[in-house]
């Protein structure tokens, strides 16, 4: 698992720093600190720059812009877009979070077609994911607003209410829920510590810093990828970009969030 | 099982009556559960190793999912328990205790059964993902309980020996909704490993009893 190995190479580091019966909170404060000392200069910022310019660029076969892009709160409204969704849209007739909405927009406005909207959406070495550039941009202009999550609509209701048992499914070999590393607090796995997604003050903080620039990956990740690679390591088969599962999933820890100032793109480990 | 069976017509004839009243505003919960079960099935597609067939629920499974993360009622527990324990695979030669060497490279080991992972690869328990074994190793979670001195504490003897085999083969035999993997049981790891995690726990030469 990449992910262990970083966390064992960060172990290994800290251990040099822990001893004895203050190990575990010194290893915390050390976390913090390298986390702190990330937060300046966050390469965040160039997949930002890079979205708010497809937003602007006319693309597809009708070569035209997302400006007229309604994300709920009306054609081209960016700014504190991001803290009121997921949510319905009438012209689709689901509920959509930022993702799906961006891919229908791509498909409605400039004629793309919809496979080739959703491929590729998580970026790596060789390819680089307009979705994850323009989510960076997107949702850095809501930073610093409050979440407020819509629950008006039947549907919105419903995305949460199956959100919520998707949330505590258990399944596949390991017999893993969200709520199996999600649901208590003060937890870890190895020495990442675990948010406890149960409560209003860990989905907040948990939410409100995704998407994020990941050092150990080198690449900016959205929400959608970090429900994806939670499934992962929940031994599930992969869950599908922008599905129902994803967003009513999304729903359920968004809604959760409501209140918290939003803090994101951030920068993790 | 026919009393779930049961209960389950008995709250859908109560959600039902509920309709008739007209006070009906959110989906009952079985309603709920099966259309988080259709949304799922629509969700994920087959990956590597990981076909769809793992989003299927056994009863175990589906009766913790449906208490949500709160306490199981004792007697459901006990019925969770009871049928898990009936299906454990003693040990045909009656030896529960392997290599403790192999023991601790198995909870070291994080893959294993990932669709990003290779078939042909290890399969590993990851207990220090959850667990304190070796004191020498830093990097364990904090999800199940410190298993240091896990031998020492509870004495070396064959009743030790043959819970610690039961509950990694499979873990619901002895705590109902545990967060813990079934291993045995679900085929993560095979026989000889987990007596080979057995040695990592009981065997007083292991460091996790130093």
């Amino acid at each position: 698992m990449r992910a262990g190995r970083t966390a064992r190479a960060a172990a290994a580091v800290l251990a040099v720093v822990a001893c004895g019966a203050l190990a575990q909170t010194n290893t915390a404060d050390e976390i913090a600190k390298y986390r702190a000392a990330l937060q300046d200069g966050n390469p965040a910022e160039l997949w930002e720059a890079r979205g708010e310019a497809l937003w602007k660029e006319a693309r597809g076969p009708r070569n035209v812009s997302l400006e007229r892009c309604d994300l709920g709160l009306g054609p081209g409204v960016v700014k504190g877009a991001y803290t009121h969704l997921p949510r319905y849209f009438a012209d689709a007739d689901r509920v959509q979070d930022l993702e799906s909405r961006l891919v229908f927009c791509m498909v409605s406005l400039q004629g793309i077609p919809e496979a080739e909207a959703k491929e590729g959406p998580f970026g790596g070495p060789d390819h680089k994911s307009a979705i994850e550039a323009l989510v960076a941009w997107i949702t850095s202009e809501s930073r610093g607003v409050k979440m407020d999550v819509p629950q008006n609509h039947p549907k919105e209701r419903e995305a949460y209410a199956v959100g919520e048992k998707i949330f505590y499914y258990r399944g596949g070999t390991h017999d893993f829920a969200c709520a199996t590393c999600h649901g208590e607090d003060g937890k870890r796995i190895r020495l990442q510590d675990l948010p406890n997604l149960t409560t209003r003050e860990g989905a907040q903080k948990a939410y409100t810093t995704w998407p994020a620039y990941r050092v150990s990956q080198g690449e900016l990740r959205t929400f959608q990828w970090r429900l994806n690679d939670c499934f992962r390591q929940q031994r599930f088969p992969e869950l599908v970009f922008t599905s129902d599962a994803s967003v009513a999933l999304t729903t359920f820890l968004a809604r959760n969030a409501n209140g918290a100032a939003f803090d994101a793109p951030a920068i993790k480990r | 099982m026919p009393s779930l069976t049961f209960v389950r017509a008995f709250v859908a004839v109560l959600a039902a009556s509920v309709f008739v009243l007209g006070c009906a505003t959110a989906p009952s919960d079985p309603e709920l559960d099966a259309k988080a079960a259709a949304v799922l099935k629509g969700s994920f597609r087959v990956q590597g190793q990981a076909k769809l067939e793992r989003l299927d629920q056994d009863e175990t499974q589906k009766t913790c999912s449906t208490y949500a993360g709160k306490a199981v009622p004792k007697d459901v527990g006990e019925r969770i328990e009871k049928a898990n324990l009936a299906t454990v695979h003693w040990p045909a030669d009656g030896k529960y205790v392997g290599d403790w060497k192999s023991g601790e490279r198995i909870a070291q080991e994080g893959r294993g059964m990932q669709y990003s992972d290779d078939p042909k690869g290890p399969v590993g328990a990851n207990c220090y993902a959850c667990h304190r074994l070796d004191p020498q190793e830093l990097s364990y979670g904090t999800i199940g309980p410190s298993l240091y001195q896990f031998g020492k504490v509870r004495g070396y003897t064959d009743e030790t020996r043959k819970y610690a085999y039961g509950k990694i083969w499979n873990a619901e035999a002895y705590n109902a909704c545990t967060n813990m993997p079934r291993f045995g049981h679900q085929g993560i790891l095979t026989e000889a490993q987990v007596k080979d995690v057995v040695a990592l726990l009981v065997d007083p030469e292991s460091p996790v009893n130093k």
